[in-house]
Parts: structure tokens; C-alpha cells; sequence
């Protein structure tokens, strides 16, 4: 059974006179373990696929199953506990809590997930030494670099062991060698077995993936598997 | 176990956006300590008049009716009253002889004097004239000696009895009995001493007093003064009965033909509860309008303010809500901010309305009590809640991937 199947699913905005169509009827596959990029250009509607895969956004048509549970009629609740759960959200602008330190930060999905403090802060302690950030915890996200924020935020993507990590342009506000870095901790993490489907416009970071999806004016263009050497 | 985790998370945001912004905070919350002030200072002075009010007004007991020229509150125009004959001495033998109802009759008139003991003097002691009964009517208790007896009152004897403070000034270290005191240039031997009475509404001394058969009193202090009938009466369910009788008794005895108004009062207890409980209400009503309309005009400026908070944390609030956070926790989250806001506001109100309160002790009798204390905070809680409320609600409802997407 496939993590997650997407059955012609479509989303459009009703703008007044005009209808945005950004996905036309989509219809993918990924299995459990997958490293996953979503290559296309601005506007071809990789963020919509994206908040539709992390259960933000429901489609205005279709079929979206996850582990085997259909989400696309769930509710406000509903979907905030399989985001919880099941989701690991990794944005190109971080969204780190300013005001709250690293460790603070990691623990925020756990808060949602009703976990005891202390086993919170143990939690939390495991996923930022995981990305490599034991000497940090106590730091602000203005004390960290860019590479560190994103760490940060991918160990809060991992704290809550979710079935997916979702990544919109994670390099995107990041500089070259730290946005390899990043890439590396995620090959990384492929390795160790998470599932991971990253959003991106460019050939190099798809390039990182085992499986790339290019998408065009809301509709799949093409997907293969690429060969590493 | 989720609640309690969300709840913790809500308050530490709060606090932390509190903390953020103080001065923002302060401000905003300025209604509210101006409701708390005026709630919490009405409640305080209610409650210490309360206070004060019980404490005097068991003084006068609820069994006694005073027969006196004018009514306590007067509500008839001062040039109707005026010009009515003296209640007497005679007046209130006469009716402790006619009357069925009354347990104790007592001639009561008084007048401020000098009082001294060798070098030793009282400016303004209360020299009380009354009768043997006064004891009785007025529910005097003694620590030393016996109050005024019959034969005294009967002889115009020069014998008195000294209240708690009189007897502590004169009397540091002996007992006062068998000595003499002097007032107005006559001498007097000291027979009792009172127990302490405490004040009467907070203002006049009741143990600053010197009581003297009233005969005497006419020959010292003033030659047939106006007094007071002080009656007990036997049975406390039949006031309304005694009063009557005693209105036909005085009637009688001051010659008032039939038709003509009365032209003296019978006073009681219930006269002063009547008029304390107009006071309170009076105090009340317009604390409370105070109160409403700070605490509404605090409430929109709270409610503004929640407003600008939830804009300011849109891209927090999705991405809050990307983590997993229900709507239920973000409604909390921003209910609990405003609630701590308006809270701080209840706190700094106490704060304010306690040092008046203490400020304004000699004035006024004033009381912060913990029923106070509650009353301010969880009406400043309450404000919070309800003006939190549209806010916190639109926050909850956003869509995440609007939020998001704000920069
Ligand atoms: N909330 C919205 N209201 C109206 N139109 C929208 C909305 N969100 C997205 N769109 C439209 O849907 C289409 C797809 O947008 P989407 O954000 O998915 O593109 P994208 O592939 O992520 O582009 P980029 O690489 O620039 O981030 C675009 O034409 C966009 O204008
Ligand atoms: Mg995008």
C-alpha cells in the first residue's frame, strides 16, 4: 500500500470573473521511504501540490489518501492532527519562533501532540543533536546562521517521527555550500529510511532525490526515477 | 493532558508577547485599572461602612425607640419643626408610669464640658444625663463598680460614671472608684467604670463619656435641657403596637388635638438602617456606572489591541497551526493573553485602589477584603475573556496557507 495516492485531484481559486485552475487533476503515487523532488517552474502550482500533500489545503476535487486514510473531507480538527502526526513542514523562510529558543522550538509540535515536558525536552535534545546542533540549543534563531535555522527547523520537522518530510524550497534563503549541507542531511536522513518530498525550481536539488516529478501548469509532466552513480 | 499542555504553551505565549510589549501592554490596560480602581473602591468603601455601620448600630439596639423633638431624617420642611415645645424629664416619667409596653424608660440629654482630676484635664468629654434605667435601655456593661442607682437619680446626687477612655486617661494605674472628678466646678464621686464601646460610625467616641443623673445635670450643666426618651420596649415583634402607644401616650401628655400632626418623632434603628442602605445605593449605582462604562471603554481598547496582535502574528498563527495546533489552541492562546492583559490591568487597579483605601482611612472607613479582591480580578478576567473573544475567533479560524504565505 502507498503512503500516499493522489486520485485526479484538482484545486482552483475562484477570483471573482476568472478561475485560477493551479492543479488540473493529479494523480501520484509515493511509497513509504521515498525521496521525492517536485521540480517545476513559478507558478505551475508545486506549493498548492505541496500544502495539499501537508492536509493545509483540501482539494476542490479527488481523492487524497494517507496511510491509507482518506483526508480530503476531513475537518479543521481533523487535519491539524494529521499534520501533527503524520507531516514535517521545512519552509525556505524557516519560521523559527524569534522570541524562543532552539530547543523551544523543536518542542512546539510536541506541545500540540500533548507530550509530557519531560519527555519533550528529551525528545527535542535527540533531534537537534541528530542535525547537529547539541552546542545550540539555548540559542535564538537571530543567534543562529541561515544553515543552523534550517536545522533547527528540520530537527522540528523530525521530533514528532512523522510519515513525511515536506520541504518547499528549503534551500531557497541559503547560500550554496550551506544549502549542500542541508541537502547532505537529507540524503542522510533518506538514508536512515523517512520518507521525503522536496519542493524546488532547481535541476541541482532535484537532482539530490532518487525520484523526480516535474510539474507543468498544474498537471504532472513527467516522473522518473534517477540513476545515481 | 493535551489541554493542560496547550494551556501551558498559551500562557507562556502570552506572558512572552506581554513582555514584548510593555509599554503597549501598559497602556492598553489602562481602562481597566481605571474600572478596577473605581469597582474595587466602591466595594471597599460599601464594605468598611458595612463594617462600621453593624458595629454603631448595635450600639442603639434594635429593641429601643427614641421619643425626641425631631426625626433623625428629616423630611419635613425645618420651619414646620422648629418651633415644637422641649421634650421633658416630666414627659418621660409619665410614660414609664402609663405605659404597658416599655421594659426601661431613660431621660437622656448630653452637652460637651471639661472634665478634670487634680492638675489633670479632658477638654470636650460627652457628660451624659440620664436615669437610673439608662444602663438598661442603652446596654451600658461595667468592668468596676455599679452604675447609677435610684436614689441617686431621685436625690440629684453628685455621683458619675466614667466611660472606658475617660477612666484610662484619669486613671492610668489605680482604680477610679470613690475618687472625685470635677466638671463645671462641681465635684463628683466616681462609682463605675464602663467597658469600651468603640466609636459610633467611625466618628464619635463612645467611651469618651461621663454619665451623671439627669437631676444633677440640671443643676450643673443646663436647667431643664430638651432630652431624649430612650424605651425599651418588652417585645421586639410588637414595635409597630409599642410605637403606637407611646404616640397616644405623648400625644396626650403635650396636649396635641385630634387632627393636628404629631409634633415630636419616634425614632429606632430602623430609620438609620433605611438611611444607610439609600447611601449604599447611592454609592453603588454610581461606582457601578463608573465601573461599566471604564471597563467598556477598556474592553474596546483591549479588543483593539488583540486585533493588532493577531495581525501582527499571522505568519506565527500558520505556522502554528502547520505544527498541528487546533483551533481551540490558538483561540486559547489569544483568550489567555487578553485575560493576562486585563488582569495585569486588575492587579495594578488593586494596587492603586489599596494605597487610596489606606490614604483615605481617616476619612472615610474603607475595607480591601479578599471579597474584594475577587470581585476586581475576575471582573477584570471576565473583561479580558469577553473582549478577547472576536479577536482570538478570527485567529483560530485563519487558513493556514493564507497565513503562511503573509510576510
Ligand atoms: N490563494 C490563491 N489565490 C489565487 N490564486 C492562487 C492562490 N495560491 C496560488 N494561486 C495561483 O495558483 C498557481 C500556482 O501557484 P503555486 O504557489 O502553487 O505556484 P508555485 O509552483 O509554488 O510557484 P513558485 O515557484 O513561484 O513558488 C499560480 O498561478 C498562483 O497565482
Ligand atoms: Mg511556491
Amino acid at each position: 500500500m502507498s503512503l500516499i495516492r493522489l486520485t485526479d485531484i484538482t484545486r482552483h481559486y475562484d477570483m471573482g470573473a476568472e478561475t485560477v485552475h493551479a492543479l488540473r487533476g493529479v494523480s501520484l503515487s509515493i511509497d513509504r521511504g521515498e525521496y521525492v523532488a517536485l521540480m517545476g517552474p513559478s507558478g505551475s502550482g508545486k506549493s498548492t501540490m505541496m500544502n495539499m500533500l501537508g492536509c493545509l489545503d483540501t482539494p476542490s476535487s479527488g481523492r487524497y489518501e494517507l496511510n491509507g486514510t482518506d483526508v480530503s473531507e476531513m475537518d479543521d480538527n481533523e487535519l491539524a492532527e494529521v499534520r501533527n502526526r503524520e507531516i514535517g513542514f521545512i519552509f525556505q523562510s524557516f519560521n523559527l519562533l524569534p522570541r524562543a529558543t532552539a530547543l523551544r522550538n523543536v518542542e512546539l509540535p510536541m506541545v500540540y501532540a500533548g507530550v509530557p515536558a519531560d519527555e519533550r525536552h528529551e525528545r527535542a535534545m535527540a533531534a537537534l543533536t541528530q542535525v547537529g546542533l547539541a552546542e545550540r540549543v539555548g540559542h535564538k534563531p537571530n543567534e543562529l546562521s541561515g544553515g543552523q535555522r534550517q536545522r533547527v527547523a528540520v530537527a522540528r520537522a523530525l521530533v514528532n517521527k512523522p510519515s513525511i518530510l515536506l520541504a518547499d524550497e528549503p534551500t531557497g534563503n541559503l547560500d550554496s555550500k550551506t544549502g549542500k549541507e542541508i541537502l547532505a542531511l537529507f540524503n542522510e536522513l533518506s538514508a536512515k529510511g523517512n520518507t521525503i518530498i522536496v519542493v524546488t525550481h532547481e535541476e541541482a536539488v532535484a537532482r539530490h532525490a532518487r525520484r523526480m516529478v516535474r510539474i507543468l501548469d498544474g498537471l504532472i509532466a513527467s516522473d522518473e526515477v534517477l540513476v545515481k552513480d | 493532558m493535551r489541554l493542560i499542555a496547550e494551556l501551558f504553551e498559551g500562557l507562556w505565549i502570552a506572558l512572552d508577547a506581554i513582555r514584548a510589549n510593555k509599554l503597549r501592554s501598559a497602556l492598553t490596560t489602562l481602562g481597566i485599572v481605571v474600572g478596577i480602581v473605581t469597582v474595587s473602591l466602591m466595594a471597599a468603601a460599601i464594605d468598611g461602612l458595612n463594617q462600621a455601620f453593624i458595629k454603631s448600630i448595635s450600639a442603639i439596639g434594635a429593641d429601643v425607640v427614641f421619643i425626641e423633638k425631631f426625626p433623625w431624617f428629616n423630611e419635613e420642611p425645618w420651619w414646620k419643626v422648629r418651633n415644637r415645645n422641649d421634650i421633658t424629664q416630666a414627659h418621660a416619667r409619665a410614660l414609664a408610669k402609663q405605659s404597658q409596653h416599655a421594659e426601661a424608660v431613660a431621660a437622656v440629654t448630653f452637652s460637651r464640658r471639661a472634665v478634670r482630676y487634680g492638675d489633670a484635664i479632658a477638654t470636650s468629654v460627652t457628660i451624659v444625663g440620664t436615669t437610673e434605667q439608662g444602663a438598661i435601655v442603652d446596654g451600658l456593661n461595667l468592668t468596676e463598680g455599679r452604675f447609677l442607682a435610684a436614689a441617686e437619680v431621685e436625690g440629684a446626687r453628685p455621683v458619675c460614671v466614667l466611660g472606658a477612655d475617660v477612666a484610662a486617661n484619669f486613671f492610668p494605674y489605680e482604680s477610679p472608684l470613690g475618687k472625685r472628678v470635677r466638671i463645671s466646678d462641681s465635684t463628683f464621686e466616681v462609682v463605675g467604670v464602663l467597658t469600651r464601646r468603640g466609636t459610633f460610625l467611625a466618628m464619635e467616641s463612645l467611651d469618651n463619656q461621663v454619665f451623671i443623673p439627669i437631676t444633677r445635670f440640671n443643676q450643673v450643666v443646663s436647667w431643664r435641657p430638651n432630652v431624649t426618651i430612650r424605651v425599651k420596649v418588652k417585645d421586639m415583634k410588637k414595635i409597630p403596637e409599642a410605637r403606637e402607644e407611646f404616640r397616644g401616650i405623648m400625644r396626650k401628655l403635650r396636649n396635641v388635638a385630634p387632627g393636628d400632626a404629631d409634633d415630636f418623632a419616634i425614632n429606632e434603628q430602623q430609620a438609620f438602617i433605611n438611611m444607610f442602605h439609600r447611601v449604599g445605593g447611592v454609592i453603588a449605582a454610581v461606582g457601578l456606572f463608573i465601573t461599566g462604562l471604564s471597563l467598556f471603554v477598556g474592553g474596546i481598547g483591549i479588543m483593539n489591541i488583540m486585533f493588532v496582535s493577531v495581525a501582527e502574528r499571522t505568519k506565527e498563527i500558520g505556522l502554528r497551526k502547520a505544527l498541528g495546533a487546533k483551533p481551540r489552541a490558538i483561540l486559547l492562546q489569544f483568550l489567555l493573553e487578553a485575560a493576562l492583559i486585563c488582569l495585569l490591568g486588575g492587579l495594578i487597579g488593586l494596587g492603586l485602589a489599596w494605597g487610596a483605601a489606606a490614604g483615605a482611612a481617616s476619612v472615610l472607613p474603607m475595607r480591601i477584603s479578599p471579597m474584594v479582591v475577587g470581585l476586581a480580578l475576575g471582573v477584570s478576567l471576565v473583561t479580558g475573556v469577553i473582549a478577547g473573544f472576536l479577536p482570538a475567533w478570527r485567529a483560530a479560524k485563519m487558513d493556514p496557507v493564507e497565513a503562511l504565505r503573509v510576510e
